[in-house]
């Protein structure tokens, strides 16, 4: 089947989508945006989180076929051209990205968290990245990234 | 497979009439796992994502109807005072993710014995409103579920919504699993006070092939309320009685063994979140109920 | 043929100010991570491409009676369908340390999940469909799955063909190897006991759970080779395994690192490798394999689930005066690295204390239960777990403080090992325990506000809403442990670098080529912080790793800083020298400090030690060629353990890390919340002091899972794994994961490049007996085995 859909502000088409498909697939492997990440393909894991209308999912849980029309924001959709959102700044400075294959999954988490919350009890962070695992980084260090983030959006303002 | 796309309810009913083994998926929270890892090819899909009212909920008069697809996100921000048991469950339901998508209809199609709205809709008294090109039924919940993922609809027949009574009382939810967050229950357990009927109604689930209401428990508990005064008298409750109410609840599991939890640790488990359940509820029937932050 | 996609490219990472040795730079793939565009191993695209697929086996142990791959052949969109009678060449085995592995199949299955068919076709989908379509009989064999089946007399032999070096000196050929180690007189030392304390333990199976799964992509060569972009751990050992199945010469098989996702030592094995390169050689297109969730659990080796006895031996004054121990470890139906595992086990198994007289056994098994290797922590795990254990309860046996028990017994510089090694650099023991337990409390109730409500998130149960402070009991917990850092007993454990100095647009610049595997540890950014300390230079590239430059070893047992950090650091010597030579050549007679100082390179120039500049590098080196060097680096060589009595030098560097831990129990339904997880430990030198605390807190946290929450499940009447999945195989989530607070400790190690020590592994030692020991002091419990379930706790029975 074809699905067309709008994916960070970008209006795609991918064609001979087996109807099976997660919308993760055709993001990685028709559409060229691999930043969602593949880990568990169970919605256990939150590797994969994107914004679907707005709200955070995990893409390997939504049918192709249910993106139909919808838009779709991705890791690749964050930043402005070179520069980082400041959530993505924040991973980088707080050394919150080991293998990082967990990390585009908590920033579209974590933007939306400051989007809704902007000063975000440690429980707030917690209970809102409480869907993405990361084996890593023991998640202090996203602990630090997300506060950091929130900080310099609150100076921002 | 073919992906069948209603736009109207009568157009997806007629594609379930047409297609009695369509697989319908909404949140896809159970859906895509099974085609994911290949433990299920549906000739067709359907999708009732597209269908507006399975989206929203609307009170008439003591019941909520509640659209199939109204995510676990809204149920705890927006019924979080009509139905405050269910949306206890819907905190605790997988992650922030999954309860942005999936919602009670998702939950009843499937029917697993350890699905998080069950005890919740078993506990707050619930009919599920079934549609086919046939017409539509209401079923209640003590009737619903009627084996191991199996349940009451007929082939052809969707759900559309679950009208729930609004809660004239306490609710509480609990539920075990060996993770702080994103967890499958282990076993766990709703509980509502039903002043107006002067009744406790409760939930057990992924502790017996289906969830199951406690009913000895229930009666014995309806009948020490009533015969001690306690629903005009709210006095705090007699240690005795909760520690029977928590022993029959108990009693009520028929668990396995499985990878998840023995069934002998369900069954003492279900016992404790009874007790502290009941507990909690009517200390909250007294007025002197303590607001719980993040529970809800 | 079009091009591979996503593929890793540079690094190329400036500077400004201190961004050298000791500087906590930042990862020069951070802003790749952070917008998607990191080319992960999974990521990999190539537009011709096919998808690759394996069947696995169903049963854990069964003859292959008929396999008939016709109706799967025919299938639309199937270009290939492989089984063992496919592999083309005379090698049909691999393996890390015995060659025991068959490539697919050879006709008996050994294991639950065993490779047995492969199939590449045009869609994933077309491939799984077609993979139900191989009509595979079995006859199922006899199950051996612990060390009693394992040594019956009439127990199944699994690997009746042995010929690995092991094979003599094992008491049955269903052990893999066997490794005692013996000291002093322990009967003697035993009658001087005045309280003896006996335990038996066990370890429950950990699965590594790195998030990228296995997958990589195979593009056939035109000249009948292979390239192959993968996510490993080593790549040259990979090659050397591959390449005679294939029947390729190596320098035919070209592998480069693809970004990867993780690893903890589970991809120290291979696991698509040679399927994808089979089937791109096979049908001539570019083949893509990409495990889900439940095929990983069964395409990686795990950690060994143990079985641990010890005896401990104290004076009434709280001096051990023996130890005792026997640990079995299960290492599945191929050797993976079991025997580097035993031999670890083995030789750590009294923990970082001084006892004279010990009497020490590690063994491993063949079994058909899921095959076991390198997990970060590699042996030591197990053991520390039990010894941690038993310390607490010779402690408690002689009425002393827990800390203060393991501060009188605890090794320092210049103590004996087992093995008869001297530990010849610091060994802070006593100065960890202290550290950590001087670490401020967290306070009690943290669950409680002001007003008296509960923060679920806070207390155990979490969002699941099952108790608002009923039943929670808090209780505290220490650990230290004692692990190895580096290869040990005898193997030649070296690293090569290649370092480039030029100049580029004016600037002298740095490219560092290695075959290091990045798996998330940190690698690349202290590469780069080594040549800008050596070299004097602040951008530094970083070229992928791959085969066209020589074995860096493993990134495992904590060794990539020092071995390949050594190599990159003892290259940039050379480097340098080079190019003092070239200024004494062309400037020495301008300056006589190019003669007789000390000279170094700092800020892009050539100083003397005083901070004399006598030169420009950009200038120096603008007429010539670039400076581009290839070394080899080695440690201290170490030696084998003695067959019989274990002693000898095994190995080059001890690491050690103490944790405290604070838990609250809900004591009613036996679960826990672990409200802090404090580390103290040595580092020798902190080369990224950013990215070594991130280690440690890792580290720390895959303990922790361990300690109440992970295992792999394995019907032990079938052998089958019963939680392959996200769903059931739990891994610690945010909520789960307390504050870490560390404390680093730089004691230099003189023997180690910069003083530094390898830091990776330690913190996952000692996190999950402190874990324990505050989860018996909050419950009164005797818990002798990890993971610590709810049924524990409640006295309930168990599955």
């Amino acid at each position: 089947m074809r699905v067309t859909i709008t994916v960070n502000g970008q209006q795609q088409t991918a064609d001979d989508v087996w109807e099976g498909e997660s919308l993760l697939y055709v993001l990685r492997e028709r559409l060229g945006l691999p930043g969602s990440k593949n880990a568990c393909e169970q919605g256990e894991c939150g590797s994969c989180t994107v914004r679907l209308d707005g709200v955070p999912v995990c893409a390997c849980l939504v049918a192709a076929g249910q993106a139909e029309g919808r838009e779709v924001v991705t890791v690749e959709g964050l930043a402005q051209g070179e520069r980082l959102s400041p959530v993505q700044q924040a991973f980088v400075d707080a050394g919150a990205v080991q293998c990082g294959f967990c990390t585009p999954g908590l920033v579209v988490a974590a933007d939306e968290l400051l989007e809704r919350t902007p000063s975000p009890s440690d429980g707030d962070i917690r209970e809102a990245l409480s869907g993405n695992l990361c084996r890593c980084t023991g998640y202090e260090k996203i602990m630090d990234a997300v506060r950091l983030a929130a900080a310099r959006r609150q100076e921002a303002v | 497979m073919e992906f069948l796309r209603p736009a109207t309810w009568q157009e997806a009913l007629a594609a379930k009439a047409a297609h009695p083994a369509a697989l319908p998926i909404a949140g896809g929270t159970d859906v895509m796992v099974e085609i994911n890892f290949d433990h299920r090819r549906p000739e067709h899909l359907l999708d009732l994502t597209r269908i507006g009212e399975l989206y929203e909920w609307e009170a008439a008069g003591d019941t909520i109807a509640l659209g199939a697809s109204v995510p676990y996100a809204r149920i705890m921000t927006e019924l979080r005072d009509d139905l405050p048991g269910l949306a206890l469950a819907a905190h605790t339901v997988a992650s922030p993710q999954i309860r942005n998508r999936g919602g009670v209809g998702g939950n009843l199609g499937t029917a697993s014995p350890a699905g998080d709205a069950h005890p919740a809709l078993l506990a707050a008294g619930a009919e599920v409103e079934a549609e086919s090109v046939r017409g539509s039924r209401r079923i209640p919940i003590d009737e619903f579920f009627t084996g191991v993922k199996r349940n009451a609809l007929a082939d052809d027949e969707l759900i559309r919504a679950v009208h729930i009574r609004r809660a004239a009382g306490p609710q509480q939810f609990s539920k075990v699993g060996t993770r702080n967050a994103m967890v499958i229950a282990v076993c766990a357990f709703g509980l509502a006070l039903h002043p107006d009927t002067r009744t406790v109604r409760t939930g057990i689930g992924s502790a017996a092939p289906t969830p199951v209401r406690a009913m000895a428990a229930e009666g014995f508990l309806n009948a020490a309320l009533a015969d001690g005064g306690f629903w005009d008298d709210p006095r705090t409750l007699t240690p005795s009685v909760a520690r029977e109410f928590a022993e029959l609840c108990a009693g009520a599991c028929n668990p396995i063994d499985d990878v998840r939890g023995s069934a002998d640790y369900r069954r003492h488990a279900v016992g404790v979140m009874a007790r502290r359940t009941l507990g909690w509820a009517w200390e909250s029937y007294r007025g002197t109920g303590r607001t719980e932050r993040g529970a809800a | 043929m079009s091009e591979v996609t996503r593929i890793p490219t540079d690094l190329v990472q400036g500077a400004t100010g201190h961004a050298g040795v000791g500087a906590s730079t930042l990862r020069p793939d951070g802003v790749l991570k952070v917008t998607g565009e990191f080319a992960y191993s999974s990521d990999l695209w190539h537009e011709d491409m096919l998808w690759g697929h394996t069947l696995r086996s169903p049963h854990a142990h069964a003859e292959i009676v008929s396999l008939d791959i016709s109706e799967a052949l025919a299938q639309a969109g199937v270009h290939a369908v492989l089984t063992y009678d496919d592999l083309p060449s005379d090698v049909k085995h691999y393996g890390l340390e015995c060659r025991d592995t068959p490539a697919l199949a050879d006709g008996v299955v050994r294991y639950h999940g065993e490779p047995v068919a492969l199939v590449a076709a045009d869609h994933p989908e077309t491939a799984r469909r077609a993979a139900h379509k191989i009509r595979v009989e079995y006859r199922e064999l006899p199950l051996v799955t612990d060390e009693a089946t394992a040594t019956a007399p009439d127990a199944p032999v699994l690997h009746p063909h042995r010929e690995d070096g092991h094979a003599a000196h094992v008491p049955h050929p269903n052990i893999l190897h066997r490794q005692p180690i013996v000291r002093g007189d322990v009967a003697s030392a035993a009658a001087r006991a005045d309280v003896v304390v006996t335990g038996d333990y066990e370890f429950g199976m950990q699965d590594q759970a790195f998030l990228g799964p296995e997958s990589g992509l195979a593009v056939p060569a035109e000249d009948g080779g292979v390239d192959l972009y993968v996510a490993t751990q080593w790549l040259h050992s990979d090659l050397r395994q591959i390449a005679p199945v294939l029947g390729l010469p190596e320098d035919k098989v070209r592998m480069t690192l693809s970004g990867v996702g993780g690893a903890f030592g589970g991809r120290e094995d291979l696991s698509m490798q040679i399927h994808a390169c089979l089937l791109a050689l096979r049908t001539g297109r570019p083949v893509k394999m990409v495990y889900d969730r439940y095929e990983s659990f069964f395409g990686h080796v795990h950690r060994h689930p143990a079985r641990l006895h010890y005896e401990h031996g104290a004076t009434k004054d709280g001096r051990l005066t023996h130890i005792k121990c026997r640990i079995v470890l299960d290492g599945g139906a191929y050797a993976s690295s079991t025997p580097a595992v035993v031999g670890n086990a083995a030789s750590l198994s009294a923990g970082p204390y001084v006892v004279d007289d010990v009497e020490l056994e590690a063994v491993g098994l063949y079994t058909n239960n899921p095959p076991c290797g390198a997990m970060r922590g590699f042996g030591a795990v197990q053991a520390c777990f039990a010894y941690e254990a038993q310390m607490d309860k010779l402690a408690a046996a002689v009425g002393m403080d827990p800390v203060e028990f393991r501060r009188l017994n605890a090794m320092s510089q210049g103590a004996v090992m087992p093995t008869g090694q001297r530990v010849d650099s610091p060994a802070p023991v006593a100065e960890l325990l202290r550290r950590v337990k001087a670490m401020p409390m967290p306070p009690e109730r943290q669950w409680e506000s002001a007003g008296g409500a509960a923060d679920v998130r806070a207390l155990p149960g979490g969002l699941s809403n099952t108790t608002h402070g009923e039943g929670v009991v808090r209780g505290v917990g220490y650990a230290v442990g004692i692990k190895n850092v580096g290869f040990s007993e005898g193997f030649d454990d070296y690293s090569t670098a290649r370092v480039r100095l030029e100049v580029l647009n004016g600037e002298a610049v740095a490219t560092v080529h290695t075959a290091m595997a990045e798996v998330g540890q940190g690698g690349v950014t202290v590469l780069a912080q080594i040549a800008r300390t050596e070299l004097g230079v602040q951008q530094v590239t970083l070229i992928p790793a791959d085969t066209r430059v020589g074995s860096a070893g493993s990134t495992s047992a904590s060794r990539q800083t020092y071995v390949t950090g050594g190599a990159v650091k003892h290259t940039c010597e050379a480097v340098r020298e080079r190019v003092l030579e070239l200024g004494r050549r062309t400037q020495g007679t301008y300056h006589p400090a190019w003669a007789t100082a000390e000279l170094l390179l700092e800020g892009g120039k050539v100083v003397t030690d005083g901070g004399e500049v006598l030169a420009d590098l950009a200038e120096l080196l603008a007429d010539g060629e670039p400076v581009d060097i290839e070394l080899e680096f080695r440690h201290r060589p170490t030696e084998a353990f003695d067959v019989r009595t274990g002693q000898g030098n095994g190995h080059v560097q001890y690491a050690f890390a103490a944790h405290r831990a604070v838990v609250e129990v809900d004591t009613e339904l036996g679960l826990v919340k672990v409200v802090e997880l404090a580390c103290a430990q040595d580092v020798g030198k902190a080369i990224n002091p950013l990215s070594v605390v991130g280690q440690i807190q890792g580290g720390s946290t895959q303990g922790l899972g361990v300690a109440v929450m992970e295992e792999i499940l394995v019907d032990p009447a079938t052998a089958k794994v019963r939680n392959p999945s996200f769903t059931d195989y739990l891994i610690p989530t945010i909520l789960d994961t307390p504050p870490i607070p560390v404390d680093v400790l730089e004691l230099a190690d003189p023997h180690a490049p910069y003083g530094l020590r390898g830091a990776g592994e330690a913190p996952t030692l000692s996190s999950t007996p402190a874990v324990v020991a505050a989860i018996r002091a909050a419950t009164g419990l005797d818990l002798t085995r990890v993971p610590v379930r709810p049924e524990a706790l409640t006295g309930t029975r168990g599955d």
